[in-house]
C-alpha cells in the first residue's frame, strides 16, 4: 500500500495574521504535485507548515500521514514519519560538518526509536553511501568534510538539500522554490537529481515559478494557490499554462481570494 | 590494581560528574582553617624550605593582607578567608608507580581516567591531590635529554639556581591580591625545564583534583622552554560538589625562550562551588610562538586572564578560550597581550555560551608600549546565549602607545536561531540534539585545535552540559 500525505482545511496564521485559509490536498508515494501561485499566495507557509514550524500555527484543520494525524508534532517528530522540506533558503549551521550532521540524521530517521546518545549509522557504511549519492548529483565530496552551508554558493546549498533528500529518503518531499536564484546549469542539476530521486517510493511537491524543473519532473497534479487556499487544480498543461500567460485569469475567475492575494501581498512588501 | 566499575550514586548532583570525593581521615597532615603568620610558617615547616622562600611567603602574606579585593570582575562577596583549609596533604609523598598510591586516591585519578591515558598518549603526568602532587611519571627518553618535569616544591630542592632565576620574576606578589595569596602559600604545581632545541612531542599532563570541603588549592607553576625547544602542557581539573565554597588560586609562570613554541592548554571543569582566581602569564622572547588554549566550565566563579609579554620582535602570541556559564556560574574569562617589542603579532579569539542563567564575560586587553611598531593584533570574541535567562557581556580593553600598529577587534553576540533549530529539527534531530549540535559548531574553531583525545573531551563535557538544558 502506498503511504498517502492528506491535507484537510488547513488553516494557518503566522503571527496571528490567517495566511492558510482552509487548503485540501492528498499526495499519494510516487506521484509528482505541482504548486504554483503568485507571490503572497501561502506557498511556503504550507511547506513550513507541513514540515512543522514552530511560528506557523495551525488554527484548523489536520495533516495526516497515513492516517495518523501529524498536526500537533514537532518537526522532529515528523521527519521520522518520513516528512522532508527542501528549503528555499537553507540555514548555515556553523562548525557543523556536513558529513556529521547527516549521519545524525539519518540515524535517527531510519531508527526513529533510537534514544539520545545511542550509537550512530556505522562510519564505514555511512560514508560508502554519502560518497556515492555525492557523485550522482555531481558534488565534490569535500563537501562532506565543510561546515552545513557555511559560504555555499547557492547551487551548492540547493543541492546540499537534495543531498539531504538523497539520504533520508522521505517519504514525502516538498521542494520550495529550489529552483530558484540558480544559473540555469544548476537547475539541471537539481532537475535531474530530483528526477534520479522520485520513484514510487516518494511524493514530491515541487513549489516553484519556473518551467524547468517541471519539465524534467512531469507533475502528475498542478495546484494553483491564490489567497491561501487552492483555487484550481489540473494537470501538468495547467502548469505550462500558467507559465505561458499569468495568473490573470485565475484571477478573474476567482475574485474573492484574488483580492485576498492583493492585501496578502501588499501587506508583505 | 582495582579496575572496579565507578558508582554512579555518589554522583548526584545535577549533570556534574565529578562531584564525588573520598574520606580524609587518613590524611598526613591537615593545617586548621584560617591564614596567619603561624600556618605560613607550618607550610613552610613541612616542606622543609630554605630561608629564603619561608621569608618570601611571609612578605607575600603581608601583600595579601594590605591589598583590598577587586572591586571589578566577579561577586566576591561569600568568599570567606577563614573558612578555607589552606594546606592538607593526602599521602605520604610522590609515588612513581600507580600501585603504590593510597587505593582513595588511585580509585578517583582511575575514575578520572588518568593514568588509562598516561597509558595511551602522554608524555608524562602529575596528580595534584589537595596541596601535594601524589603520582609522577616522564618517559626516559625525555628524561635523558634532559626535559625536567617535577612538582614545584622538588624543583625548589633539586633545581634550587634555575628555580630562583625564574620564580615569581614574571608574576611577583605585588602583581595582585591572589597573586599574593598564592605566593604566601603556594603547594605543588608543575615545574617544567625543556632543553635547548628538545622537542616534545606529546603532551605533559598535570592533574588538579581538591577533595575536601572548604579547600583551598594552590599550585604554583613554573615553565622554561629554551631555546628551539616545543612542548604541550595540558592541565585539568575537577572538585567535588559541597555546599560551601573551595577556593583555587594558582599562579602559573611561563618563559618562552629564543625560536621555542609552547601550548599550554586547561580543561578546567570545576564543581559548582569553587571560586577560581587564578594569574597566568608567559613571556615570550624572540621569533618564539606562546599559546594559551583555555576552556572553562563550572566553578562558582573564575576570573581568568591568560597573558602573554611578547619581548622580542618575531614573538607571537596566541590565546584561544572557551567560557561555558552554567546555572549559577559567573565565568569572567579573557586574556592579556602586551606587545613589549616592535613586530609582534597576537590573536585572541574567545567563545563564550552562557545557559540556565549562567554569566559569561570576555575581558580581554591588548596593549602596545611604546617603540614596538609593526605590531598585529587580531581580536575575535563571540557570544552565544541558550536562554533568555543568561548573560552575556563584553570588556575589550585596548591600549597603544605606537602610531604604526594594525588592531582588529571583532565582536558578535547571537542567541540560539529558531531557524537554525527548525532546519537541524526537520531532519530529524530532536530539540536537544539539535541544540548540543549548534553549540558544539560554535565552539568547533577552538575544539579542533586540541590533540585528538581532548577535543573528544571537550565536546564530551559540552554534551553534558546540555543535557537536559532544553525542556
Amino acid at each position: 500500500m502506498s503511504s498517502l500525505l492528506k491535507i484537510t482545511d488547513l488553516h494557518v496564521s503566522v503571527a496571528d495574521t490567517p495566511i492558510l485559509k482552509g487548503v485540501n490536498m492528498e499526495i499519494r508515494q510516487g506521484e509528482i504535485h505541482a504548486l504554483m501561485g503568485p507571490n503572497g499566495s501561502g506557498k511556503s507557509t504550507l511547506a513550513y507548515a507541513l514540515a512543522g514550524h514552530p511560528n506557523y500555527e495551525i488554527t484548523g484543520g489536520t495533516i495526516e500521514i497515513d492516517g495518523v494525524n501529524i498536526t500537533e508534532l514537532e518537526a522532529d517528530e515528523r521527519a521520522r514519519l518520513g516528512m522532508f522540506l527542501a528549503f528555499q533558503y537553507p540555514v548555515v549551521i556553523p562548525g557543523v560538518k556536513v558529513a556529521d550532521f547527516i549521519r545524525h540524521a539519518i540515524s535517527n530517521i531510519r531508527n526513529p526509536d533510537r534514544k539520545e546518545g545511542e550509537g550512530l549509522v556505522g562510519m564505514r557504511e555511512f560514508r560508502k553511501e554519502i560518497k556515492a549519492r555525492m557523485e550522482e548529483l555531481g558534488m565534490d565530496v569535500e563537501f562532506a568534510r565543510r561546515y552545513l552551508n557555511d559560504g555555499f554558493s547557492g547551487g551548492e546549498k540547493k543541492r546540499m538539500e537534495i543531498l539531504q533528500m538523497a539520504m533520508l529518503q522521505p517519504k514525502f518531499a516538498i521542494l520550495d522554490e529550489t529552483d530558484s536564484g540558480l544559473d540555469s546549469d544548476a537547475v539541471r542539476v537539481v532537475s535531474e537529481g530530483l528526477a534520479k530521486l522520485s520513484g514510487p517510493e516518494m511524493g514530491v511537491l515541487i513549489i516553484t515559478h519556473h518551467e524547468r524543473l517541471l519539465e524534467y519532473n512531469p507533475p502528475k497534479y498542478t495546484h494553483v494557490m491564490l489567497g491561501g487556499r487552492i483555487v484550481e487544480t489540473g494537470d501538468a498543461s495547467l502548469a505550462h499554462d500558467l507559465h505561458a500567460n499569468g495568473y490573470a485569469k485565475i484571477r478573474e475567475r476567482h475574485p474573492e481570494a484574488a483580492a485576498d492575494n492583493a492585501q496578502a501581498e501588499a501587506a508583505s512588501v | 590494581m582495582s579496575t572496579d566499575a565507578p558508582e554512579k550514586a555518589d554522583v548526584g548532583v545535577g549533570d556534574y560528574q565529578f562531584g564525588f570525593h573520598d574520606s580524609t581521615d587518613n590524611y598526613e597532615f591537615k593545617s586548621r582553617k584560617g591564614l596567619d603568620r603561624e600556618i605560613v610558617g607550618q607550610i613552610s615547616e613541612m616542606k622543609n624550605e630554605p630561608g629564603w622562600m619561608r621569608d618570601f611567603r611571609l612578605r607575600s602574606l603581608e601583600i595579601f593582607e594590605s591589598r583590598p579585593m577587586p572591586n571589578w570582575g566577579g561577586d566576591m562577596a561569600d568568599l570567606n578567608f577563614d573558612d578555607i583549609f589552606y594546606y592538607m596533604k593526602a599521602a605520604k609523598g610522590q609515588e612513581r608507580s600507580w600501585d603504590d598510591v593510597p587505593e582513595d586516591i588511585r580509585k578517583t585519578y582511575d575514575r578520572l581516567g588518568i593514568p588509562e591515558a598516561e597509558k595511551k598518549y602522554l608524555a608524562g603526568v602529575k596528580a595534584q591531590y589537595e596541596s601535594e602532587v601524589v603520582y609522577g611519571s616522564l618517559q626516559e627518553d625525555l628524561a635523558k635529554q634532559g626535559v625536567l618535569f617535577t612538582d614545584t616544591d622538588s624543583a625548589l630542592r633539586d633545581h634550587p639556581e634555575i628555580f630562583r632565576e625564574h620564580f615569581a620574576k614574571i608574576i611577583p606578589p605585588e602583581d595582585n591580591k591572589f597573586a599574593a595569596l598564592n605566593s604566601a602559600v603556594w603547594s605543588g604545581g608543575s615545574f617544567i625545564y625543556v632543553p635547548p632545541g628538545v622537542n616534545i612531542d606529546f603532551p605533559l599532563q598535570a592533574y588538579f583534583r581538591i577533595n575536601s570541603q572548604n579547600m583551598g588549592q594552590f599550585e604554583r607553576t613554573l615553565i622554561i622552554v629554551d631555546e628551539g625547544a616545543s612542548a604541550h602542557y595540558v592541565e585539568g581539573c575537577t572538585a567535588p560538589t559541597y555546599s560551601s565554597d573551595s577556593l583555587h588560586s594558582a599562579v602559573v609562570e611561563i618563559v618562552v625562550k629564543r625560536g621555542g613554541r609552547f601550548r599550554y592548554t586547561t580543561i578546567q571543569n570545576w564543581s559548582s562551588n569553587v571560586y577560581n582566581l587564578v594569574t597566568k602569564r608567559a613571556m615570550a622572547y624572540g621569533d618564539s610562538l606562546m599559546e594559551w588554549v583555555d576552556g572553562n566550565l563550572g566553578s562558582k566563579l573564575t576570573m581568568k586572564y591568560p597573558a602573554i609579554y611578547l619581548m622580542e620582535p618575531g614573538a607571537r602570541g596566541e590565546t584561544l578560550s572557551i567560557a561555558f556559564a552554567s546555572k549559577g556560574q559567573h565565568q569572567d574569562a579573557g586574556a592579556k597581550m602586551v606587545h613589549c617589542a616592535p613586530h609582534t603579532s597576537s590573536r585572541i579569539v574567545s567563545k563564550s555560551i552562557s545557559k540556565d542563567g549562567g554569566r559569561g564575560s570576555y575581558r580581554g586587553l591588548v596593549k602596545v608600549e611604546d617603540g614596538a611598531h609593526h605590531c598585529k593584533s587580531n581580536v575575535v570574541c563571540d557570544a552565544l546565549i541558550l536562554d533568555p535567562q543568561s548573560k552575556s557581556d563584553t570588556y575589550p580593553y585596548i591600549e597603544v602607545e605606537e602610531q604604526d600598529v594594525a588592531i582588529e577587534h571583532e565582536a558578535s553576540v547571537s542567541k540560539i536561531a529558531e531557524e537554525q533549530l527548525f532546519y537541524l529539527m526537520s531532519r530529524g534531530l530532536t530539540e536537544a540534539e539539535a541544540s548540543a549540535m549548534i553549540v558544539t559548531g560554535f565552539i568547533e574553531p577552538l575544539v579542533k585545535e586540541l590533540p585528538m583525545e581532548y577535543a573528544v573531551e571537550m565536546n564530551r563535557l559540552i554534551e553534558l552540559q546540555m543535557e537536559g538544558s532544553v525542556g
